[in-house]
């Protein structure tokens, strides 16, 4: 085996598995974050939930922000560009971020193609919606998937949606009599290769986190039982009354995701939580970008 | 024989598939009423070790499991399981167990574009495969801890009695070696 840069931009996910991975906008506040548990940073300019407030064209933030935060922590830093934006990618690439969120949460730059991820040596996370999407992500190089969820609304029933449809499509295939797979792959637009991988191990060839609306230590525990391997949690800390302990509590409810005597404990006393909006009160469903 | 598997976050179920593959049996601490069960030895894996070390402390693990390390329970750490049983980190102010006469560097490769896989000798088992994912390295052993394996001129594994570490992630690899050598531990530890 050579140095292959898929398989051990893989890998760093394995190491984030069974963690949350906390927006910051601030040194400070990445600081807080490694403090409660993190482990690791987004860094961005405006958390989700601001960025749907203050509309506009939403892009990838200033290199001088993140390497602030770089400097600021020892855990992994993440950053977003904009779907289809392989020069703000490049970008992120020469300051040496350590994972790039090709991310619905900033305005698509490019309303058909994807980021050939296959032609970067650092790792990217995509969202999606469906085992459609996460394979099609997949075979751009993506060495991460999310969910999509509809961030910065504190609602979690979008990522709820998404972790569901996934994991069902996913038991679907892996039922399937040998010779079907390649409707599927057909249906699907992927690579037959990849519809095999998931019908012989029942998952996602890489590792699936859920994001997008989680705000509670019992959002994130909803999150892991229905499959997800860890946590984003955007605006949901810095968006809330408490944010130290509201993250700790979090980072701890992932950890010991089915023990809900554990998690009765964590809920407590958090302090008010981002007052967020319904689905049906969103103007931009962001999960709508890029599929 | 029985090993736990420290699974507070990190790349804990793929050490525990390692294991499956070499038929021990193995189960997840999670929290202090786990350590409750009959173990063997104890695998801390990759992860954050900020994270890990956290975890550890406000769910009331650390004082059980370094005393039971220092009583000598045979312990694997890969890459944070490795920082967790440092007794010096150069770039850390924080330490954790403690346990074992290593200093280690933490992200000493750098951020993850620093991340590589080489193959390298490692004591008397030969020439294995080895994934570095930030990972730290040792820049010295002292007391009874020997050095095990080296890459570039840096100790990445090292064994002091009852502990074994590895800077690189032998359960992110095919080869089931490393995780026997541990089991061999393991056994000798528990026939004495």
């Amino acid at each position: 085996m050579e140095n292959n840069r898929f398989e051990l931009n893989k890998n760093l996910a394995q190491m984030l598995k069974g963690g949350v991975i906390m927006d910051v906008t601030t040194p400070e506040q990445a600081k807080i974050a490694e403090a409660a548990g993190a482990c690791a940073v987004m860094a961005l300019e405006r958390i989700p939930a601001d960025i749907r407030a203050a509309g506009g064209v939403s892009r990838m933030s200033d290199p001088k922000m993140i390497k602030g935060i770089q400097n600021a922590v020892s855990i992994p830093v993440m950053a977003k560009c904009r779907i289809g934006h392989f020069a703000e990618a490049q970008i992120l690439q020469a300051i040496e971020i350590d994972y790039i969120d090709e991310s619905e949460v900033l305005s698509p730059a490019d309303d058909k193609y994807h980021i050939d991820k296959t032609k970067f040596d650092v790792p990217f996370v995509c969202g999606a919606k469906d085992l459609g999407e996460a394979l099609r992500r997949i075979n751009e190089g993506a060495s991460m998937i999310r969910t999509k969820g509809e961030p910065g609304t504190g609602d979690v029933v979008q990522a709820v949606r998404h972790m569901r449809m996934m994991q069902s499509e996913i038991r679907r295939i892996a039922s399937m009599a040998d010779d079907e797979l390649f409707d599927v792959a057909k249906q699907l637009q992927v690579p037959y290769d990849l519809v095999l991988y998931v019908h012989e191990n029942k998952k996602l060839p890489v590792v699936n986190f859920a994001a997008g609306g989680v705000a509670t230590p019992a959002d994130a525990a909803l999150m892991m039982q229905l499959g997800a391997e860890g946590v984003f949690v955007g605006s949901g800390i810095f968006k809330s009354g408490n944010p130290e302990k509201r993250a700790a509590a979090i980072v701890k409810a992932v950890t010991n995701f089915t023990d809900a005597k554990m998690l009765a404990e964590l809920s407590e006393d958090l302090g008010e939580a981002m007052v967020g909006i319904n689905e049906q009160e969103i103007q931009l469903l962001m999960a709508e970008r890029g599929k | 024989m029985r090993i736990a598997v420290l699974a507070l976050q990190g790349a804990f179920i793929e050490h525990e598939q390692m294991l499956k593959r070499l038929d021990i049996p193995s189960f997840e601490i999670r929290q202090k009423r786990d350590l409750d069960n009959d173990f063997d030895g104890l695998i801390i894996p990759g992860g954050e070790s900020t994270v890990q070390g956290k975890l550890m402390r406000e769910l009331d693990l650390y004082d059980p499991i370094k005393e039971a390390v220092e009583k000598g329970l045979p312990v694997f750490g890969t890459c944070a399981g490795l920082l967790l049983l440092a007794k010096k980190i150069k770039n850390d102010d924080r330490v954790h167990f403690a346990t074992m006469d290593i200093t280690a560097v933490r992200n000493a490769y750098g951020r993850q574009l620093g991340s590589f896989y080489t193959e390298s000798e490692f004591g008397c088992i030969g020439k294995i495969p080895m994934t570095f994912i930030r990972a730290p390295y040792i820049e010295t052993v002292s007391g009874s801890a020997e050095a095990l394996a080296a890459v570039d001129g840096h100790i990445v594994a090292a064994r002091q009695g009852n502990q074994l570490v590895t800077a690189f992630h032998p359960e992110l690899n095919d080869d089931l070696r490393i995780h026997r050598y541990f089991a061999d531990m393991v056994r000798s530890a528990s026939s004495k």
